[in-house]
């Protein structure tokens, strides 16, 4: 169960190698979470995750999971919830794609679409219905400022996680009152593995601040957390920006 | 096979303890009768099912995610009143504000009664409360005599003081069984009026001073403590103690209804209200207020028993003043030769800073026997803290080390916050417990959110 915070004592993260899932759940263990759940493809990166979270003292598991196929998601995150309860959902999977290549690639292109989005609809659609069963539990979906208005350098990406996004919060309103919180996060720019060697974008974050913002966001129990908070403001301005003007920013 | 066909399913509803944090979801049922809520009970497969009764316990105790809840102030009959020897048969819903009622005009009262009428006589006993009498009086289960305890297997029994099921059922937040009636032992009163004294203690070890010194003197006792106070100044209070008038206490007017009880209520708060209204400038202001309007020393004060026990009463969902975010009530107890860590803690609170505007210290008296019941003979203290201040989460985890040190406990009837592992340090019959819920109920039936987090 969750405590007064929001501070979960077990934990499934789909997208088991995310280095901000791994941030959060190594923020989660020194507070309450006890039993963790990390669900990925099976690789040596998840399985040297989960060791170190289980070094930290946190009861660790690690369950194949794969956002491409849709139809095992049922059966996969399913055994993970026969278990126990899971007071936190914590959906990290996702692509950057290689936009230039995607362009001339659009099978690549698709492979985006299908791991940020369609992925998410199956695997977020299987955990709602199995945290309403149980009656509580966040379902902490990592968004991004990208789903919020299409870039020329980003835009395959940006629209995937634009329908996640709306996924998301339409998803957060189905359970509104059913004792299940659904909580958007949009960080900007990451410094992470999944941004090396991009060029950074202004107010840039790391994947430990992205934690520290899902920690103070769960005891709020927000509905959308940005990252830093800032981008709040600059994003519903930019929001507003005609386009003609936005194609020209250096966004 | 009944002939009744099934009634449908409600749906689940969000619920939440008096702090409004953690709300949860389940399938609310409101039994009218002893066999609504056997039947009530046998629909609770799956997850489980717990009694709720006022919900004013603070945290999750009468919560129960996925599963059902109990809501039993459907029972709120009063079946027979001695009104020669105060003994009370009522079912479990019934309120001690509706006890009152029907008590105080016959010159009995409740035996024991915490900071609001607003409890059932089920909650009283499952939490086993105090009230400001317990260095007299000790706790609510010293005043029961029996109870009707609906048990997992779907049968009733009748229990009475002095077993093993009853020491279970007295603190054991409910995972026991339900309670459906209980008879108790009332006190006889003169009249509906608190004869108060009331003084001032310029700092914490002046306060510790006088309550050790006087409190034998009084039935009932309390010390409302100043915790933003600093330097020289940590932990200035107020002490008010007091005793049931008797008639000749009374003025001419008064004594014409000397047993009237007519509690005054003022407008609800609002039901939104911005989170961080109370912080440190508000609460310190208050607190400043508050101690300086309190005399020096003044005695005798004739109060109605509702101002002298429940003010908080008088204005309904005052616990919406803390905003959507809720707050978490924080009660511990340390025993008696433990001072220091007494001294230690409310140091760490000062220091946090922590705009609390209810704190109050009293003095324990004997423990009654029930496993989990919160009281000992020592000094407890309760504040309650927004739970948005930085740090809270940790601050709490670090007093409850303390208190576990000391050889204290917290309370959990107030809790929705801490870590399963101090709480067998801190509830030493915690395997007695569990052994007899394991032989009661092996599948579980009873299960709160409170039993889920802490593995009661």
């Amino acid at each position: 169960m969750k405590d007064a915070f929001g501070t979960p004592q077990s934990l499934l993260v789909l997208g088991g190698t995310s280095e901000i899932a791994q941030a959060t759940a190594h923020r989660l263990v020194t507070r309450r979470t006890r039993d963790i759940w990390l669900a990925g493809r099976p690789s040596p990166t998840l399985e040297r995750s989960a060791q170190a979270l289980r070094d930290r003292g946190a009861d660790t598991r690690t369950v194949p999971f794969d956002a491409l196929d849709p139809e095992s998601h049922e059966t996969a995150l399913g055994k993970v919830f026969a278990e126990g309860d899971v007071d936190m959902v914590l959906m990290a999977f996702g692509t950057l794609g290689d936009q230039a290549r995607d362009e001339a690639d659009p099978v690549a292109a698709t492979r985006v679409a299908q791991t940020n989005y369609t992925g998410a609809v199956s695997a977020g659609l299987v955990c709602a219905r199995a945290l309403q069963a149980q009656g509580h539990g966040s379902l902490v979906v990592l968004s991004s400022v990208a789903a919020e208005r299409a870039r020329r350098s980003n835009f395959i990406y940006g629209s995937s996680k634009a329908g996640l996004d709306a996924f998301a919060q339409g998803l957060g309103d189905a359970l509104h009152g059913t004792g299940v919180h659904v909580m958007v996060v949009r960080p900007g720019f990451v410094r992470s593995r999944m941004t090396a060697g991009l060029e950074e974008a202004p107010l840039a974050t790391t994947p430990q601040a992205v934690a520290v913002a899902i920690e103070a966001g769960l005891r709020r129990r927000a509905e959308t957390v940005w990252v830093p908070g800032r981008l709040r403001l600059v994003m519903s301005a930019l929001r507003h920006v005609p386009r003609p003007l936005f194609r020209r920013l250096p966004v | 096979m009944s002939a009744v066909p099934p009634a449908p399913t409600p749906p689940a509803v969000p619920l939440s303890g008096w702090g409004r944090t953690a709300p949860t979801a389940a399938r609310l049922v409101r039994p009218r009768s002893r066999e609504e809520a056997v039947d009530a009970l046998r629909a609770c497969a799956g997850r489980g099912g717990i009694a709720r009764g006022l919900g004013r316990a603070y945290g999750d105790a009468a919560q129960n995610a996925g599963g059902a809840v109990l809501d039993m102030t459907g029972l709120d009959r009063v079946h027979t009143i001695d009104a020669d020897t105060g003994t009370v048969v009522c079912d479990a819903g019934v309120s001690l504000h509706h006890l009152m009622e029907v008590l105080l005009p016959l010159g009995w009262f409740v035996p024991v009664t915490p900071g609001t009428r607003y409890v059932t006589v089920g909650g009283a006993i499952g939490a086993d409360i105090h009230g400001k009498n317990h260095h007299v009086s000790g706790s609510f289960s010293r005043h029961v005599r029996s109870f009707d305890l609906l048990t997992a297997d779907g049968s009733v029994r009748t229990v009475k003081s002095g077993g093993k099921l009853f020491n279970a059922t007295a603190g054991g937040m409910g995972l026991t069984g339900v309670i459906l009636k209980a008879k108790l032992r009332c006190l006889p009163v003169g009249t509906s009026f608190m004869s108060v004294d009331t003084e001032r203690a310029s700092d914490l070890d002046d306060l510790m001073a006088r309550l050790t010194a006087t409190d034998h003197r009084y039935r009932y006792s309390v010390a409302w403590i100043d915790l933003l106070a600093r330097g020289a100044a940590t932990g200035r209070a107020v002490l008010t103690r007091g005793d049931h008038a008797p008639l000749d206490a009374l003025p001419d007017r008064a004594r014409r209804a000397p047993l009237d009880f007519r509690p005054r209520r003022l407008p609800a708060a609002p039901a939104f209200l911005p989170e961080g209204l109370l912080h440190r400038t508000t609460v310190g202001l208050f607190n400043e207020l508050w101690y300086r309007r309190a005399p020096r020393s003044r005695t005798g004060e004739l109060q109605r028993v509702s101002s002298f026990f429940h003010p908080l009463d008088g204005v309904p969902h005052w616990n919406r003043v803390y905003g959507r975010g809720g707050f978490v009530q924080y009660q511990f107890v340390v025993g008696y030769g433990q001072e220091e860590a007494l001294r230690r803690i409310v140091r760490r609170i000062t220091e946090h800073r922590c705009p609390s505007f209810l704190a109050v210290l009293k003095r324990f008296g004997d423990a009654d026997p029930g496993w989990l019941s919160f009281p000992l003979p020592g000094w407890t203290l309760a504040l309650d803290i927004p739970a948005h201040l930085p740090g809270l989460a940790r601050l709490l985890d670090g007093l409850d080390e303390e208190v576990a040190a000391a050889g204290g406990r917290v309370y959990l009837a107030k809790d929705s916050r801490m870590r399963p592992e101090v709480l067998s340090a801190m509830y030493p019959q915690l395997p007695a417990f569990r052994a007899l819920r394991a032989e009661l109920d092996p599948d579980a039936v009873f299960r709160s959110d409170l039993s889920r987090r802490l593995g009661l």
